[in-house]
């Protein structure tokens, strides 16, 4: 019920009186009124900004948060006020509703904001005033439009090819989007050619040619070079039929694409062609021949696939339909109106040009549009008062809905703009998300460092607090538990295609003899390949200079390079014809710097027997990958 | 051939009505007002008090979970959808998403408690730990649900700790945790950890982690496992006893 209502309850109750003398039977009993008489301010304190209410505002609306005993859960003893932790501008309008009864909509905030807020203090957004209730709507209106396109383009364009994908599919792809292969971006430009090539033939084959010797009529070129033309249509409309029939092989739906209009627009192009073709030499259907040929011009309509202007100015003519149609049914009623009217005030004339009212049309048409062409003219003084109107009125009838179509195409215009802008800078956001993702990975490894040397220096579990929030430590603490749960432990890529590399690799040599990496216990190297401890502790003591930099690149052995400009200086290499067909999965080497810390890694589980030599059994697994410069080399070390 | 005519009926209609706002000059019409959706059901919890009596959670420690609670979720349930996408963004490799900044505490501290208990792609998981919160079987977990299951992990009883566990694990809630139950919650489990391991995960290793669970839990050899068996192997279980007590103190 609405504020004014319960604020007016009393009244009605105490008119109640007025019914007693006519009542049948005794009255009820009231419901007994607990609550205390007397109204108290309520304090409530958003981000800062103390607000005061009455707690009978509060209580008009008992389903919203504010009105409800949810907000209890907000009540902060210490100061006796309600918190809450939100923007102190919407919250202004917010009371106001209580107050007023009428929720207003701030035109200069976003309208997800708003609606974020509504959602919160539990407010239905549908008792926005009727004041504000339009601007709502269009804005909400366009905002999910404008969502929904860049979902729709982020995912329609440049989604990654799922990796079974048949030879079909993979054809659709190629014809959708040109950009993605080389064969696609040819076939594109293929037949972008033999479009313009066809339709310029088209033209050219009516200009008129030196006639040939013996003759003196000048011959359209089409017909001297007759055979030239013909075996040039010929190449485009194969061209043009191949590709037809291609698209409709690999389309996922034949159906729908045949109802398309690209593709009703590829067949109107060809088939003049072979209609052309099975048509007998005949002089009866050779008139309906030549009609056919004009349908040949519609090729220039397949440009639509190569211009994305053309597409835009398509779309708008389509979304405007509604205006062009009105126009278009404004205008026939105008022509009809004065094309009587001038026909009847020309109807006495002697040699008048207004022979019938269809033939008035013509000249209502040619004046309408202010053209002039001055071949029917009236002479009549009424004729020419009214031509006179119908010219000025003309005008305004075709200026009324051009602004329309204007204002839709320049809003498809900037549409597709933004569409273009945000998937340009789709890239640097998805390669800054993937960092971040890194980010976390390595801060957790280097969290397990950390813990590792807290426990060996110290021995008790005091960690080095290094600008990590509580949040994090937590955050840490969870993922170390599931590590201990499953016993394995987390790594990150590049790590693990390392690991997968020196399994599959040591899995080959023979040298290695009780490879425990193949049954994935976690140490690599106690004892089984002494010239691998070796390699390490050389490492260790070339590296014990080397600061935990994340600068320092140490490298040992190049199984793989994307990138150069380090050269590679120390070969050691066990095998150098690695076969890299692991099964790993597909792993890209991508690059990163390996930066080898010097103090060996955490020793794993308590359950593994103390080996002699400290030997970092992650010494792989704790080099830490560091993201941020990515052109470096890809190091395995064997 | 009943679908063609009506298709065709269709069609005819609407060019019907397309010429008609044509001839009237009606502009097009506003065809998404219908899809404006109304906002989803907004529920309210009970009143601290009544929540305070449930659970073992003094108030000050029920309102800072509920301002936690109402912000990720504004209106008053979690659907399984969303609670998957919190749940996933703990496991850096475990999930599509990448860990957002504004996450509440009590989630993860709760996440803790289930974790030492022994026991892609986190949603799997996420999917069982819904299930197990979602006590009413609707479908979504209200504040109190939420509530009730965290007092019994974080403040409860050894035995209620168990028998949660017990019920998160039976997941056909028949009253015996059966090899399936157990292998689909240790792959579960092992899926969060993502590809990227050390050592690398094997195929094999889930069904280990299941054939140790029940040597050590089935005392009888029937194959399933029941309530009694459970928290007894449990609380023969040392190393299990003192990781407990390591999350006395979560929240």
């Amino acid at each position: 019920m609405a504020a004014g209502v319960a604020t007016w309850l009393p009244f009605a109750r105490a008119a109640a009186v007025g019914w007693l003398p006519l009542a049948k039977k005794t009255m009820p009993k009231p419901p007994i009124d607990n609550s205390s008489r007397s109204d108290e301010i309520l304090y409530v304190n958003v981000s800062g900004v103390r607000f005061q209410t009455w707690k009978n505002t509060l209580d008009r609306y008992p389903d919203t948060l504010l009105g409800s005993s949810e907000k209890e859960f907000f009540y902060n003893e210490d100061t006796q006020e309600y918190f809450f932790d939100r923007d102190p501008e919407m919250f202004r309008h917010i009371l106001n509703f209580y107050r007023t009864g009428k929720l207003h909509y701030p035109r200069h905030e976003c309208i997800q904001a708003f609606d974020e807020e509504l959602a919160f203090y539990g407010i239905v957004p549908e008792i926005i005033g009727d004041c504000c209730m339009e601007e709502y709507r269009d804005r909400k209106k366009e905002n999910q439009e404008r969502l929904a396109e860049d979902t729709e383009a982020n995912e329609a364009m440049d989604a990654p090819l799922p990796p079974h994908s048949t030879p079909r599919e993979r054809l659709w792809r190629a014809f959708e989007n040109p950009h993605t292969s080389t064969m696609a971006l040819v076939f594109y430009y293929v037949t972008g050619f033999f479009i313009a090539v066809s339709v310029i033939a088209n033209v050219v084959e009516t200009v008129p040619c030196r006639p040939p010797k013996g003759s003196v009529k000048d011959l359209p070129c089409g017909e001297k070079y007759q055979l030239a033309f013909f075996c040039m249509d010929t190449a485009c409309v194969l061209i043009f039929t191949f590709e037809y029939l291609m698209r409709l092989f690999a389309a996922p739906s034949r159906c729908k694409f045949m109802r398309s209009v690209m593709s009703v627009i590829d067949v109107v192009a060809i088939m003049p062609y072979y209609i052309g073709l099975v048509m007998p030499e005949n002089e009866d259907v050779s008139g309906a021949f030549v009609t056919l040929r004009v349908f040949r011009v519609f090729r220039i309509f397949k440009f639509s696939r190569h211009s994305q202007g053309l597409r835009i100015l398509g779309y708008t003519l389509k979304s405007c339909a509604s205006e062009l149609g009105f126009l278009l049914f404004s205008l026939t009623m105008a022509i009809i109106i004065f094309a009587t009217v001038m026909f009847y005030a020309e109807k006495g004339t002697k040699g008048s040009t207004f022979t019938s009212i269809p033939a008035s049309f013509w000249y209502t048409i040619v004046t309408m549009t202010t053209l002039g062409y001055g071949d029917m003219v009236p002479n009549t003084i009424a004729g020419k008062i009214f031509g006179s109107i119908c010219s000025l009125s003309g005008v305004l009838v075709i200026a009324l809905p051009v602004p329309v179509i204007v204002s839709n195409f320049s809003r498809i215009y900037h549409q597709n703009q933004r569409a273009d802008k945000m998937r340009a800078q789709q890239k640097v956001r998805l390669a800054r998300i993937r960092m971040a993702k890194k980010g976390t990975t390595n801060a957790f490894l280097q969290y397990k460092e950390d813990r590792a040397l807290g426990d060996r220096d110290s021995g008790s579990g005091a960690l080095c607090v290094k600008n990590k929030s509580t949040f994090e430590h937590q955050h840490h603490h969870l993922l170390h538990c599931l590590e201990k749960t499953t016993n394995h432990e987390f790594t990150d890529e590049l790590n693990y295609s390392e690991l997968c590399i020196t399994e599959s690799v040591g899995f080959r040599t023979s040298r290695s003899t009780s490879l425990s990496s193949q049954q994935g216990a976690p140490n690599h190297s106690t004892g089984c390949c002494p010239r691998r401890v070796r390699r390490r502790a050389a490492m260790r003591l070339a590296n014990s200079t080397v600061s935990v930099s994340r600068g320092s690149v140490q490298e040992l052995d190049t199984l793989h390079t994307k990138s150069t400009h380090l050269p590679p200086q120390t070969r050691s290499s066990l095998n150098a014809q690695v076969d890299l067909k692991l099964n790993c999965g597909e792993q890209d080497f991508s690059a990163a710097i390996i930066s080898i810390p010097t103090p060996p890694a955490n020793t794993p589980d308590d359950s593994l027997p103390p080996s002699p030599a400290v030997i970092p059994t992650g010494i792989l697994r704790t080099t830490r990958a560091t993201a941020y410069t990515s052109d470096t080399i890809k190091i395995s070390s064997l | 051939m009943a679908g063609c005519t009506s298709r065709c009926q269709q069609g005819v209609l609407k060019l019907i009505q397309s010429v008609q706002r044509l001839l009237s000059g009606t502009l097009s019409k506003d065809k998404t007002d219908e899809e404006l959706e109304m906002t989803t059901v907004c529920h309210r919890p009970e009143g601290l008090d009544q929540l305070e009596a449930q659970t073992n959670f003094s108030k000050q420690e029920l309102q800072i979970l509920y301002r936690g609670f109402k912000n990720e979720c504004p209106s008053g349930v979690v659907n399984e959808e969303t609670f998957k996408h919190i749940y996933a963004q703990f496991f850096p490799h475990g999930g599509k998403y990448w860990p957002a900044s504004a996450l509440f505490m009590c989630w993860e501290q709760a996440s803790q408690v289930f974790l030492v208990f022994w026991a892609a792609d986190a949603s799997m998981y996420a999917h069982y730990l819904f299930n197990a919160f979602d006590t009413s079987n609707n479908g979504s977990i209200k504040f109190k649900d939420f509530v009730v299951g965290l007092s019994i992990l974080l403040r409860g009883t050894l035995r209620e700790k168990l028998e949660w566990t017990f019920h998160l694990y039976d997941i056909n809630r028949d009253g015996y945790i059966n090899r399936e139950e157990m292998t689909e919650i240790v792959k579960a489990i092992y899926d969060m950890m993502g590809k990227y391991t050390y050592p690398a995960l094997k195929g094999d290793v889930p069904q280990q982690h299941v054939d140790i669970f029940f040597q050590k839990m089935d005392k009888n050899k029937d194959g399933v496992v029941t309530l009694e068996e459970f928290v007894l192997a449990c609380q023969e279980d040392e190393t299990m006893m003192r990781s407990m007590q390591l999350f006395e103190n979560v929240m």
